[in-house]
């Protein structure tokens, strides 16, 4: 065993550390460490300059992009561009539906949609949830037809990230009938352009205030038949095939390191009794137990991602890093809204605030809004569920 | 960097395996913790001649030169099988001191011994109202005639009572609590003035407190420095807590085992007991603390070994303690509570394990005793 980066790792890093820090633009470096909400076209600006260096999808098969870097150097990457403050970019387009496209998609399509995602022309989103089904995804109930060349869409999805920006939308849809023997048969993979006629995307305001996830209405929606991604029926397969899919930075290590160090700061900055915060041993001890974790976190992820390394397909492993690396996210945001105390009820800016306040302002909103976390992407009691049947046999 | 485990560390474990099966499951255990001494010098001797007594002693005195890394394995099965011997007390920490500090005649002398299984050791250090604080040595080394005279109590000292030979912290300057001031002295278990008063512990193994009342030694007694042996006992000290909480990740495993065996097999309204959410959900959290114990233990393991600057091996071994006896309470406590009225019984191991997992989580400092020193 030797846990200390290789040569070539370290070299790696230097290399990923060094080109962030001269490309990255600061402006947007600056939104993201404020905690300031990301427009489209500063995602996109994002995208396009890790797309001229041949960065922006390295897990992708090397024709039509990927950067063949191996599993450290994937983690690497993904850790410094979270560390150094870069936008997170949205994983619909680049790491959800590109894979499905490579696995399942014909060559048509991959030719179609592949390089339009790499390029950054099309803004993609999630069809996946809806009123009725949400941990219970395969309950879903939005219909497809098949009517000559189209599928007929009807029906409705909910929770749907960014579909305000969006130009695509990935969906699963019902192709069977209600009485198919499992619900899980029946399911299809279709691939649906937002500027069709019959859609009808509505936000849903959330309790930070934000817009970030909308309804999507489909109503007679007519899609082309050759958008089915995989067999008609089949589409849960492909469901499933996302969901463990490799996503070696689920914990979120880098932005955690990153935030960490930002409430350290900030709580050394902070008085109590006239003294810095930090050195206030019932904020400490909390502060403490938190960077431990992550440091634990930090070194399980790369125990997990050396067995890849080594063959080991990532499976229940990624549970628990959603586990972990989201209770700390959570723990981080809340004690950052601690450490500023009742200054933290003020949400809104006024004339004259300085950068501070300002950043203050916006601690309480995004403790909300990291509520989400533990919710998302298979609740974290969906999650324990996976690690009980696969890793425990329960 | 790269986790896997050399040929030599997986022959180890291999070793080791077929010793616990061959000589030690919890019927022989039990044995010998209601034996006379409260452990066994037969499994004693066995360890020694697998070469675990070697493994972590200088090559140039007969071992094999290996660090805490390379004693996880060993460490985990100690865990694992609730091992009694004074593998932690002679070779984690006595023989270290000598191996560290030592001087030739002193290394020549007991180390051979120590590796081929013929000597034991144990640290006598803890005092009424040191807690853990590693400065706080109030028993006293007196100059006189060439030698010491050591004055003063120890408590709690792990194996003392059987330990040929106790290495023995006392005052030659300043008063307790004082950084400086502090040195080692070899004691033999029989020599005269000291007064062993030995006990059972939690855990099932054996400790004594120690009076120490004008007990002369030669000036060649002293290991190491004759007025600053702080440092030494810390790094030494880091280095047996990196050991124990590698002996927490064979425990825990246990005890995650047993419990998640218990789910499947105990019935209740007709069905496992298994198949219950609420349990399931506390069993998937106890099995996600054994992955991050485990990460914590590699990660102090490795850094005893290779971290020079005393400053970040404290802090992380630190870190690594405070995850450690979190983790020991949580899987100690909630495996009891999963096995119900059972992991209450003697008769079960899992009950040991909890008795042992919670000494550990004490031991050489508790959750809050390191998280003072992780954010000194």
């Amino acid at each position: 065993m030797d846990l200390d980066p290789s040569t070539e790792e370290l070299a790696f890093r230097d290399e990923v550390r060094d080109w962030i820090s001269a490309n990255l633009p600061p402006e947007l470096k600056d939104k993201v460490v404020r905690y300031q909400s990301l427009a489209k076209d500063e995602l996109l600006r994002w995208h396009r300059i890790l797309a001229a260096r041949g960065w922006v999808a390295p897990s992708w098969p090397r024709e039509w992009g990927g950067t063949d870097w191996s599993v450290a150097q994937r983690y690497i990457f993904e850790e410094e561009c979270g560390y150094a403050g870069a936008p997170q970019l949205p994983p619909f387009g680049l790491a959800m539906c590109a894979p499905v496209l490579v696995k399942f998609g014909t060559p048509a399509q991959q030719q179609r949609f592949l390089p339009r995602i790499y390029r950054g022309d099309d803004f993609w989103c999630q069809g996946y949830s809806e009123p009725g089904s949400g941990s219970d995804l395969a309950s879903l109930r939005t219909s497809a037809v098949h009517r000559g060349n189209h599928y007929i869409v009807n029906g409705q999805k909910t929770w749907t990230t960014l579909a305000h920006m969006a130009d695509w939308i990935f969906c699963l849809v019902r192709t069977g009938s209600d009485a198919a023997s499992k619900k899980q048969d029946g399911i299809s993979f279709l691939l649906i352009d937002l500027a069709t006629p019959g859609i009808t995307v509505r936000p849903l305001v959330l309790m930070d205030g934000g817009r970030e996830v909308n309804e999507v209405y489909f109503d007679d929606v007519a899609v082309p038949a050759e958008q089915l991604v995989g067999d008609e029926g089949r589409g849960w397969t492909v469901a499933k095939f996302l969901l463990g899919h490799e996503r070696l930075n689920t914990a979120r290590i880098g932005i955690s390191k990153r935030e960490l160090e930002r409430l350290k700061e900030y709580a050394a900055s902070q008085r109590k009794g006239g003294r810095p915060l930090i050195d206030d041993p019932r904020f400490r001890d909390k502060l403490s137990r938190l960077e431990i974790e992550l440091i634990a976190l930090t070194m399980t992820n790369l125990r997990f991602l050396d067995r890849f390394r080594t063959g080991g397909a990532p499976g229940a492993e990624v549970s628990m890093l959603k586990i972990k690396g989201t209770e700390i996210q959570q723990g981080l945001t809340e004690l950052m809204m601690q450490a500023a105390g009742p200054l933290a009820q003020r949400v809104e800016a006024y004339a004259g605030m300085d950068d501070d306040d300002r950043m203050m302002a916006l601690l309480a909103p995004r403790y909300c809004n990291y509520r989400k976390t533990t919710i998302y992407a298979g609740s974290n009691e969906i999650q324990r569920n996976i690690i009980a049947k696969q890793v425990l046999g329960l | 960097m790269n986790f896997d485990r050399t040929e030599e560390g997986r022959q180890l474990a291999d070793s080791i395996a077929r010793f616990v099966e061959r000589d030690y499951d919890f019927d022989a255990r039990r044995k010998i913790v209601a034996s006379g001494e409260g452990f066994s010098r037969d499994a004693w001797k066995t360890m020694a001649d697998l070469g675990l007594a070697g493994l972590l002693l200088p090559v140039e005195t007969g071992g094999f030169g290996g660090g805490a890394v390379d004693a996880m394995p060993v460490m985990e099965a100690i865990g694992e099988a609730l091992i009694v011997e004074p593998y932690l007390p002679t070779v984690g920490l006595g023989a270290q001191f000598i191996a560290r500090a030592g001087t030739a005649a002193q290394k020549e002398r007991i180390l051979p011994a120590v590796i081929s299984g013929d000597v034991t050791l144990a640290f006598a250090q803890l005092e009424t109202d040191a807690r853990y604080d590693l400065a706080h040595v109030a028993t006293l080394a007196t100059q006189r005639d060439g030698g010491y005279v050591l004055d003063g109590e120890k408590r709690v000292v792990v194996h003392g009572e059987y330990a040929d030979i106790l290495v023995v912290s006392a005052r030659t300057g300043g008063e307790a609590g004082d950084e400086s001031g502090i040195a080692l002295f070899l004691v033999e278990r029989r020599a005269p003035g000291v007064a062993i008063h030995g006990y059972r512990t939690l855990d099932g193994l054996r400790a004594a407190d120690i009076a120490f009342d004008g007990v002369r030694v030669a000036g060649d007694a002293i290991v190491g420095d004759a007025r600053n042996g702080l440092p030494l006992i810390e790094a030494v000290v880091d280095y047996a807590t990196a050991l124990v909480c590698a002996e927490a990740v064979g425990a825990i495993r246990y005890a995650n085992d047993a419990t998640l065996e218990y789910l499947k097999t105990r019935k209740q309204f007709g069905v496992p007991i298994g198949s219950f959410q609420a349990l399931q959900h506390r069993m998937v959290d106890l099995y996600i603390e054994y992955e991050q114990v485990k990460s914590m233990a590699s990660l102090a393991c490795a850094s005893v070994d290779s971290e020079a600057d005393p400053t970040a091996r404290k802090r992380i071994v630190s870190a690594a303690k405070v995850r450690v006896a979190d983790a020991c309470r949580r899987v100690s406590q909630d495996s009891v509570q999963l096995h119900g009225g059972m992991g209450m019984s003697d008769e079960v191991k899992v009950s040991h394990t909890f008795r042992r997992l919670t000494v550990i989580a004490q031991q050489f400092g508790d959750a809050e005793h390191h998280l003072e020193r992780f954010a000194a």
